[in-house]
């Protein structure tokens, strides 16, 4: 009895984390599709792999080289992201993309002591866009701050060009993540002559009448929104619920997706929300998705997802990765990169509209090329606004670029205050 | 200051109403303890699991759907069904009271005269159990739950006091239905224990396991009952937390918000789960309004904890609960 007891607890933790054969590249997926951020996890991780398992079935992987995604459940916890971590990292890893700022902020010092890139598009920590600092962590196209940047001049756009005297209220995630951009609005709030009314929410969020109690008294122009899981569709509810103007509610594109916007219904209609990618399905790749992956019975999860603003995300996710392999494989001469070489990918990957569109992706993302020092990429983001009725995320603009002038010392003094602590030298001289 | 002062009467209202919606989880779990002293850690889950049968009922879909069409190949996803919100609580009623015989057959049954603490620990996986079928069952994207409730601002409430006293106010209407549905269903459960035999034979369990089996009560069935109803509850609760935040997996954690209730108004006691969720939801807010600016906000969590913590210190039984005297 304790025998078998011991086989199945064996083939149990061996199950849960498929060994990939030797020869292939791994890139392990840390995902959740369990616990209170599942929704958001799900499609997320069906975009990731459904995208490798498309390059498998229709190029035979990258350069030759299948693509094995071994995923492992984080449930958004840190301390299991860390143990994914080090549960995959021996297996030949390439690259990690937890989709968690508290999973990256304990996994920054590991990969570099490990030598495995860590790429955080849109999360994480945003002064690792310093490559002279940071040499093991990618976090382009756009980081925290690009994001608080890009809707303050979306803003002064909208106010002709001045936003002082106005009130805008942040409401945001009690976490590392939600409090990000506080000190980049901070910033423009004395550039731009704003006032900033910071207002937390407590994980998870599902209670948040004060809050918005709160913002029914302070009369905010308009309300900015750093949330991520049932937060995001309570404050959209709560902000139904007082009549705020949805038109002058805008959320950071974790806070974008159809999941934040169906529960409050009609009540939805006008909210807006950055984005840093295209979304829905009118991409000529997803007649490729359809044909190697979904109708070939190889599709991720229920594989009900395609076109969702976050399985195009983490499916923009895996592009960018593959290209990286990609490029990693040019440089270095070899199919079968190792993790070092996949760095070197990252760090000289340009991607260029006309590959985008090779890719069958044509506008759905920035260009952007990558360097020693920038790991950071254009930060540039769009504006999308929900239709309630045709159920749709419609774009307003086209990207819009953050404001460097104010984003660049802020990244300096952070990574600098990183570098110092952890005896970092520059490199990059 | 006038302004202050109403704004703070605004909150500590809104406070009242948040803790009603406290309550009515908290009312589950003090069903369970009350009569058979099980701590039962599913109850967040259980609200959970209403409110996805229930949206699962009223928009037609096939339970095990995904799990169907991976095994046998098939592409089916609903019946093609809207079914009216009345007739989809009712068959999520029966479907609690299916799951309540199921408990009460494979789990409680092989555990009558454990430790307490085995049975909590039954439950710990009772509530993963079921989170992890719910997932399978109905798929874990988020769901507009919409049973005809109404939400959003009372306007006539707004307006009336806007005339008296120049400063509208907000109440939610969907919490003014929570207010009603909980006095509603504590007023039921009271009649249900004094008047009728079955509440009296749950009476009698609650009061003396012991006694009540030796005059030919039957602990089995009561506790399917009074699982049976707990789930009820659990489904009240699934459906006003639902339609805040549409139905999605975190609703297991409104769990949370009725711990302190709990601790507050005594694990045993009906009327000691309306006033805890009363207390603690006037308390939080008020205190996230006049403290929570001078600390960085983000109070209500922890104040909610430490409010209860300070009763337990003073009152170990919390207000409404027995004091239980062990003498050697």
């Amino acid at each position: 009895m304790k025998k078998t007891f011991a086989a199945l607890a064996a083939a149990a933790l061996a199950a849960s984390v498929a060994a990939p054969a030797m020869a292939d590249l791994v890139v392990p997926n840390l995902s959740y599709r369990t616990g209170p951020y599942a929704p958001g996890g799900i499609p997320y991780a069906d975009g990731f792999n459904d995208y490798f398992t498309l390059l498998n079935e229709r190029d035979g992987g990258i350069g030759g080289e299948k693509v094995q995604v071994p995923e492992c459940e984080t449930a958004y916890n840190t301390e299991k992201g860390v143990e994914c971590y080090e549960a995959t990292k021996g297996s030949g890893a390439l690259v990690y993309n937890p989709l968690s700022t508290g999973i990256t902020y304990q996994l920054i010092p590991k990969v570099a002591a490990d030598g495995i890139p860590l790429y955080t598009p849109g999360y994480g920590r945003t002064s690792a866009a310093n490559g002279k600092v940071f040499e093991w962590v990618f976090n382009y196209p756009a980081n925290y701050w690009d994001a608080a940047s890009v809707a303050v001049k979306y803003l002064l756009d909208e106010n002709g060009g001045d936003l002082s005297g106005k009130k805008i209220a942040l409401v945001y995630h009690n976490s590392a993540y939600g409090k990000e951009p506080i000190r980049t609005l901070t910033e423009l709030s004395k550039k731009h002559g704003f006032t900033l009314v910071e207002v937390p929410v407590d994980h998870p969020g599902q209670e948040q009448k004060s809050q918005w109690l709160q913002i029914r008294r302070d009369k905010p122009d308009y309300v900015l929104m750093w949330g991520w899981g049932v937060m995001n569709a309570v404050a959209i509810q709560e902000a139904a619920n007082i009549n705020f103007p949805m038109e002058n509610f805008i959320g950071v594109w974790w806070s974008g997706s159809e999941n934040d916007v169906t529960p409050a219904g009609d009540g939805a209609n006008g909210y807006k929300s950055l984005a840093m990618h295209g979304t829905g399905s009118d991409y000529p790749v997803y007649a490729d998705l359809k044909k190697y992956v979904h109708d070939a019975g190889k599709a991720s999860g229920a594989g009900d997802q395609v076109g969702s603003v976050l399985y195009s995300r983490g499916m923009y996710a895996a592009m960018v990765i593959s290209e990286a392999i990609r490029k990693a494989q040019e440089i270095h001469g070899t199919a079968a990169v190792n993790a070092a070489q996949v760095r070197d990918g990252f760090e000289a990957l340009e991607i260029t509209e006309a590959r985008m569109v090779e890719l069958g992706l044509p506008n759905f993302g920035q260009p952007f090329a990558a360097s020693c020092t920038d790991h950071g990429g254009p930060g540039a983001a769009l504006i999308q606004q929900w239709d309630a009725s045709a159920k749709k995320w419609n774009l307003l603009t086209g990207f819009i670029a953050p404001d460097d002038e104010v984003l660049t010392p802020l990244v300096m003094e952070d990574s600098a205050a990183f570098a110092a602590e952890n005896n970092i030298a520059e490199r990059c001289n | 200051m006038p302004d202050t002062f109403f704004y703070a009467l605004e909150v500590s209202l809104n406070g009242l109403m948040a803790g009603v919606m406290y309550s009515l989880v908290a009312l589950g779990f003090v069903l369970i303890f009350k009569a058979s002293g099980i701590f039962n850690y599913a109850q967040g889950v259980l609200a959970l699991f209403a409110a996805l049968t229930l949206v699962g009922l009223q928009n037609g879909q096939v339970p095990f759907a995904h799990l169907i069409n991976a095994v046998f190949g098939t592409s089916i996803h609903g019946f093609g069904w809207q079914l009216p919100g009345i007739i989809a609580i009712l068959l999520t009623a029966l479907v609690m009271v299916g799951l309540a015989i199921l408990i009460e057959r494979y789990i409680l049954k092989h555990l009558v005269n454990q430790e307490p603490i085995i049975l909590f620990m039954a439950t710990i996986g009772l509530a993963y159990f079921l989170e992890g079928l719910g997932d399978v069952m109905w798929g874990a994207d988020i769901k507009k739950l919409d049973v005809g409730l109404p939400q959003g601002i009372s306007d006539a409430i707004e307006s009336t006091t806007y005339e008296w006293f120049g400063y509208g106010f907000f109440i939610d209407r969907l919490d003014m239905v929570a207010a009603v549905v909980a006095a509603l269903l504590v007023a039921s459960l009271t009649l249900f224990s004094q008047y009728t035999k079955y509440g009296r034979a749950l009476r009698a369990v609650a009061d003396d396991h012991q006694a009540a089996l030796s005059v030919g009560i039957s602990l089995r069935f009561i506790w399917v009952l009074v699982w049976s109803i707990a789930g009820f509850v659990a489904l009240v609760a699934g459906i006003m937390w639902g339609s805040k935040s549409g139905v999605q997996f975190s609703l297991s954690l409104i769990a949370l918000k009725a711990l302190p209730v709990l601790m507050l108004g005594g694990f045993t006691s009906i009327p000691g789960a309306i006033v805890g969720g009363l207390i603690i939801g006037m308390g939080e807010k008020l205190f996230e309004f006049f403290i929570g600016p001078l600390v960085g906000g983000a109070t209500e969590n922890w104040f909610a904890y430490v409010l209860a913590l300070l009763f337990l210190v003073f009152r170990p039984q919390g207000l409404f609960g027995e004091k239980i005297i062990e003498r050697v």
